[in-house]
């Protein structure tokens, strides 16, 4: 890797988590607020009564919300604009992250850590507030999980909020049916976001378990790679 | 305890902060940016056709098709109409065109229809599915010619919601769009009073607000601030965006 001492976390790593948290955030929150404005979700191409819906919504608390009082049209501003934070800044660390090597070294997980023994003694250190364990940067459950966000949860959340244009559908009409219609899309939408928030809450704490101070500190300075104190000098 | 608070009283500076910043001018310019980005990408990521919105079959139909917003015209010129079946009703056309007039409801069924079965989604979330027949505003706007100095179609309506009088427009792409219809007809039968009769703009690549009801008159013009508070609608003069698209 050159003549630069190797950090913790590279930069296009740091800056993406930050820009892609306060996105997360501004998002899942000006969404709360959104779907106070129809509290039902469907599954199909359409659907707008009681009797359509497979879920009924609770109203969200404007202390949830962003703005922090009930506006369809401010919500749907922060939206409409950290829409485009978020997928135009996953897209770029998808460049870095595939380029680097970051993706194939760190996030990808080998044929053996997939092996149930591996899982297993992976959970019960966990059970133990034990992180530092396994061979790479990352043990097989934060690759899973990271893996789920990156991959998984974060395009769902990009893809389902594009067939919910209509003017985007216009261009691309099939990935509509992919979701299974504009109401599934919906429903697919607010699921994700759920699976984020999931995500969200698990990673802080784990982070205030396995030393919050250094951990953010490393994530804003780079930190120094593990088993490797003299590189820094 | 002092952790806890320390972190409540973040989140509600945060909050707080959020929703000054949504009311400054310059995050408004930002939004703009946003919104021009993504109409942008819609057009571009079409690969320069003409993107369509998807088409359904009569089995799709929404068993029934609800109105929002506005459900009639309060109005005795309205109800005379109504009571009518809107046999004299008129459609204005005016602003930038060489030939402006008025339109009856013979002289619309008179011109070429096209029937389209589409998705109807209100900004809210919902969606509804019905079938529409009317001619296509292109026609209307052929037969007027259009000036080349207007850039912006202005839908003028018959109700009045929450005081003000409701109304719309959308640019020339949209305008000549092969989907954008003045629809006379719901599900085969005339347009319902609840749904905007007797008749309304279908304009199928935007949300619901901007299919404005009970039409009286398009008018071609050069910009909108002449018209409402100036943001080209009575929904985006309440802060929603003008391009409906997203």
């Amino acid at each position: 890797m050159g003549t630069m001492p190797r950090k913790r976390h590279a930069l296009p790593t740091r800056i993406w988590h930050w820009v892609n948290a306060l996105a997360l955030i501004i998002l899942f929150m000006s969404g709360l607020n959104i779907s106070n404005g129809h509290r039902r979700l469907y599954w199909g191409d359409q659907g707008f009564a009681p009797a359509q819906a497979w879920l009924e919504v609770p109203r969200f608390p404007g202390w949830a919300t962003i703005p922090d009082y009930y506006s369809l049209a401010a919500a749907r501003d922060w939206h409409v604009l950290f829409s485009l934070v978020l997928g135009f800044s996953l897209l770029a660390f998808m460049i870095f992250a595939f380029a680097n090597g970051h993706m194939k070294r760190d996030i990808f997980a080998r044929a053996r850590e997939w092996k149930p023994s591996n899982i297993w003694r992976d959970i019960r250190e966990h059970l133990r507030f034990n992180f530092d364990h396994g061979a790479g940067k990352y043990n097989i459950l934060q690759k899973i999980s990271y893996a789920s966000v990156i991959l998984i949860l974060i395009p769902l959340m990009i893809f389902t909020g594009m067939v919910m244009s209509p003017g985007m559908e216009a261009a691309w009409p099939w990935m509509t049916e992919i979701f299974g219609g504009r109401q599934s899309a919906r429903s697919l939408h607010f699921l994700a976001a759920w699976g984020l928030f999931a995500f969200f809450v698990v990673h802080i704490l784990l982070v205030i378990a396995s030393g919050p101070i250094r951990q953010i500190r490393d994530m804003i300075t780079g930190g120094k790679m593990e088993g490797n104190d003299d590189a820094a000098a | 305890m002092q952790r806890r608070n320390f972190l409540v009283a973040a989140g509600a500076a945060f909050l707080a902060g959020c929703s000054d910043i949504g009311k400054t001018e310059w995050f408004g310019k930002l939004v703009d940016g946003a919104q021009d980005w993504h109409r942008g990408l819609h057009r571009a990521l079409g690969g320069g056709r003409i993107t369509m919105a998807p088409e359904y079959t009569i089995a799709d139909l929404s068993p029934f098709f609800r109105g929002n917003g506005s459900q009639t015209v309060d109005t005795p010129a309205y109800r005379a109409a109504e009571a009518q079946g809107f046999a004299d009703w008129r459609l204005a056309i005016s602003g930038l065109v060489e030939n402006p007039g008025e339109l009856s409801m013979d002289d619309i069924r008179a011109l070429p229809q096209r029937t389209q079965i589409t998705r109807h989604d209100c900004v809210e979330g919902w969606s509804a599915i019905g079938e529409w027949t009317g001619p296509q505003l292109s026609r209307i706007l052929d037969a007027a010619v259009v000036k080349p100095e207007a850039n912006f179609i202005v839908f003028h309506c018959a109700d009045n919601l929450n005081g003000s009088q409701y109304y719309e427009s959308c640019d020339m792409d949209d305008a000549f769009h092969p989907q954008t219809i003045i629809a006379h007809e719901l599900n085969g039968e005339a347009l319902p009073v609840r749904n905007g009769a007797p008749l309304r703009l279908r304009i199928e690549r935007q949300l619901g607000y901007k299919h404005a009801k009970y039409l009286t008159g398009i008018e071609a013009v050069a910009s909108l601030d002449d018209f409402g508070k100036g943001y080209g609608g009575y929904w985006e003069d309440r802060g929603y965006q003008w391009y409906a698209g997203i």
